[in-house]
């Protein structure tokens, strides 16, 4: 019998590292049938429901389709990143970290591997929300560099939440407290100018609409997209964007190494 | 070149006020395979996160194949493989996929992985299930993948934290002919475990953890021969126990300690001869009972 107590394998790139885990992630997204599924339907159906249901009332001239479309992309956007909170929730509470973390990798990449695969879901719904609003009447007068920039924007609003709800994912106990954590922040959108200019709100509530962070993107976009221009609300949205995405990014580094001494 | 594959001394961990380890000394040989014996929240899984990197140590060192837990973490992370005590296995991914994303993380190239991957689903007679998702498999297939999955990399030590508990007998008995099998890899395998009769079967050395410290360690034969060889346990008529009593096992000691009973039990007493349980390794290396019935039974003896 021959005694081994030297270590004889090697490590796997820090390159090699990241594409496994994104690939595993993704292959996890293809195989969740329910909220890919939701995560294409839902777009749909809110476009058509605010388009045809409230879109008459709130604007009988039939022109609300292009005040409301950069809402609903950001509010799917927002909603498809919430799942990242799950995703990363359930691998911390199931044994599979652990032994990540007692391999000589560096195991924050299972992190990055769920936000890149849910930037990769988001992208696409994106796109689905795009073209059901291209369907149902929306009409841009921007330019090719207007809805290049647009989509940049979009980008970034993504990553941004993604990783907001991955650090909430490590903080959390459980999948379902994540859940529930993540939902309460999908109601910004609903206090922004996403469906109503902020100035039909009482005064109390403009306040906070106009001083958060989904109000700026918003207008970014809306500006972006009907090719008139920016204004202030270009720069504000890009410091809300990179300061919540910073804190969130040291915030899961800090819960992520937390975590592995508290056991 | 120490000839231990994992050193402990003195070493301590609380969670808050509560002290799991208190002070705890360990040799592992290289190349045995060596059992942690103790009931739950002895602190078994505690040290299995300290030995692994998981946790550190509030006082005191270990180190694993020369390396310290705290100091070198990195090549501790080189040398061990560890199972948990929950299958770490992806749910969402199948045995194949599950193989092959751990064989690129450990290093080995695409081809590799695909050539490594089919020769562990083969010696883990996994091939018919290779292609099905691992949440559709049975708790003894999950700890089998979970095995191969720890097997990649062959590194030197391996950890298995309570490796067959919730499995069936027929499970139990195949996933330990599989650790059996290691010992030709000459790999030490450090293994957690309730049950001694799994200790039994598998280790050459078994340590005795309660209450956080090691209170006996040595071969299968020398733990027994502390405890006794049989145990008679008494019953009345409703099939009550009325006490349990060990003996060496010889036919001398049974007839003289039925004797010794006779009379002060009722009329319609049973008698039945059983192998010692974990609890008796307990009471006779501890003189603690693991749980109330035991003391009960403790109190009337």
């Amino acid at each position: 019998m021959k005694t081994a107590l030297t270590a004889t394998a090697k490590s796997p790139s820090f390159l090699t590292t990241n594409a496994v885990f994104i690939g595993r992630s993704l292959r996890h997204s293809l195989r969740n049938v329910e909220s890919l599924m939701m995560a294409i339907m839902l777009p749909i159906l809110l476009m058509l429901l605010f388009t045809y249901v409230f879109g008459g009332a709130l604007d009988p001239t039939g022109n609300y389709v292009n005040y409301v479309v950069p809402g609903i992309i950001l509010l799917c956007a927002g909603f498809g990143s919430s799942s990242t909170a799950v995703d990363v929730a359930t691998d911390m509470t199931n044994g599979i970290i652990d032994r990540f973390r007692t391999m000589p990798i560096r195991a924050m990449s299972v992190i990055t591997g769920h936000v890149v695969a849910s930037l990769v879901r988001n992208v696409l719904a994106t796109c689905i929300v795009i073209s059901v609003a291209l369907l149902v009447g929306f009409e841009s007068s921007a330019s090719f560099g207007g809805w290049l920039a647009a989509l940049g924007v979009v980008v970034l609003f993504i990553l941004t939440f993604t990783w907001l709800f991955a650090s909430i994912g490590l903080v959390t106990g459980s999948p379902a407290a994540a859940s529930g954590y993540g939902f309460i922040l999908l109601f910004l959108p609903y206090l922004s100018s996403a469906f109503v200019p902020t100035n039909t709100m009482p005064s109390w509530m403009q306040g906070f609409a106009n001083h958060q962070p989904i109000t700026p993107v918003i207008e970014t976009m809306r500006a972006l997209l009907s090719g008139t221009p920016v204004g202030d609300s270009g720069w504000q949205a890009l410091l809300w964007c990179c300061g919540i995405l910073l804190l969130s990014l040291l915030w899961s580094a800090a819960a992520f190494r937390r975590k592995a001494g508290r056991r | 070149m120490t000839a231990f594959a994992i050193e402990v001394s003195g070493l301590h961990k609380s969670f808050g006020k509560t002290a799991v380890l208190k002070g705890l000394d360990l040799s592992v040989p290289a190349g045995a395979i060596f059992a942690l014996l103790g009931p739950n929240g002895a602190g078994k899984t505690t040290l299995i996160h300290i030995l692994s990197t998981l946790v550190a140590p509030d006082e005191g060192a270990a180190r694993i194949a020369g390396h310290d837990v705290v100091r070198a973490r990195n090549e501790v992370k080189r040398s061990i493989s560890l199972t948990g005590q929950f299958a770490a296995v992806d749910e969402m991914l199948t045995g194949e996929e599950n193989l092959r994303m751990m064989c690129r993380l450990s290093g080995l190239s695409g081809a590799e992985s695909r050539v490594r991957s089919a020769e562990l689903l083969r010696q883990f007679e996994l091939e018919a299930a290779a292609g099905k998702r691992a949440r559709t498999y049975s708790g003894g297939m999950r700890r089998r993948l979970d095995l191969a999955i720890s097997l990649i990399a062959s590194r030197p030590v391996l950890f298995l934290d309570e490796p067959t508990t919730g499995l069936d007998t027929i499970s139990r008995r195949a996933l330990w002919d599989m650790i059996l099998r290691l010992k030709e890899h000459g790999i030490t395998v450090f293994l957690t475990t309730q049950y001694l009769e799994e200790a039994d079967e598998l280790a050459d050395r078994i340590a005795v953890i309660n209450g956080g410290r090691i209170v006996a360690e040595g071969t299968a034969e020398e733990l027994k021969a502390r405890v006794g060889g049989e145990v008679i346990e008494f019953r009345d008529a409703a099939d009550e126990l009325l006490a349990s009593i060990p003996t060496s096992g010889s036919a001398a000691d049974v007839r003289k300690t039925l004797n010794e009973m006779a009379g002060l039990f009722p009329e319609g007493t049973r008698i039945g001869i059983r192998k010692p349980s974990m609890d008796d390794v307990f009471v006779a290396l501890t003189g603690n009972y693991t749980n109330s019935a035991d003391k009960k039974e403790a109190a009337i003896s």
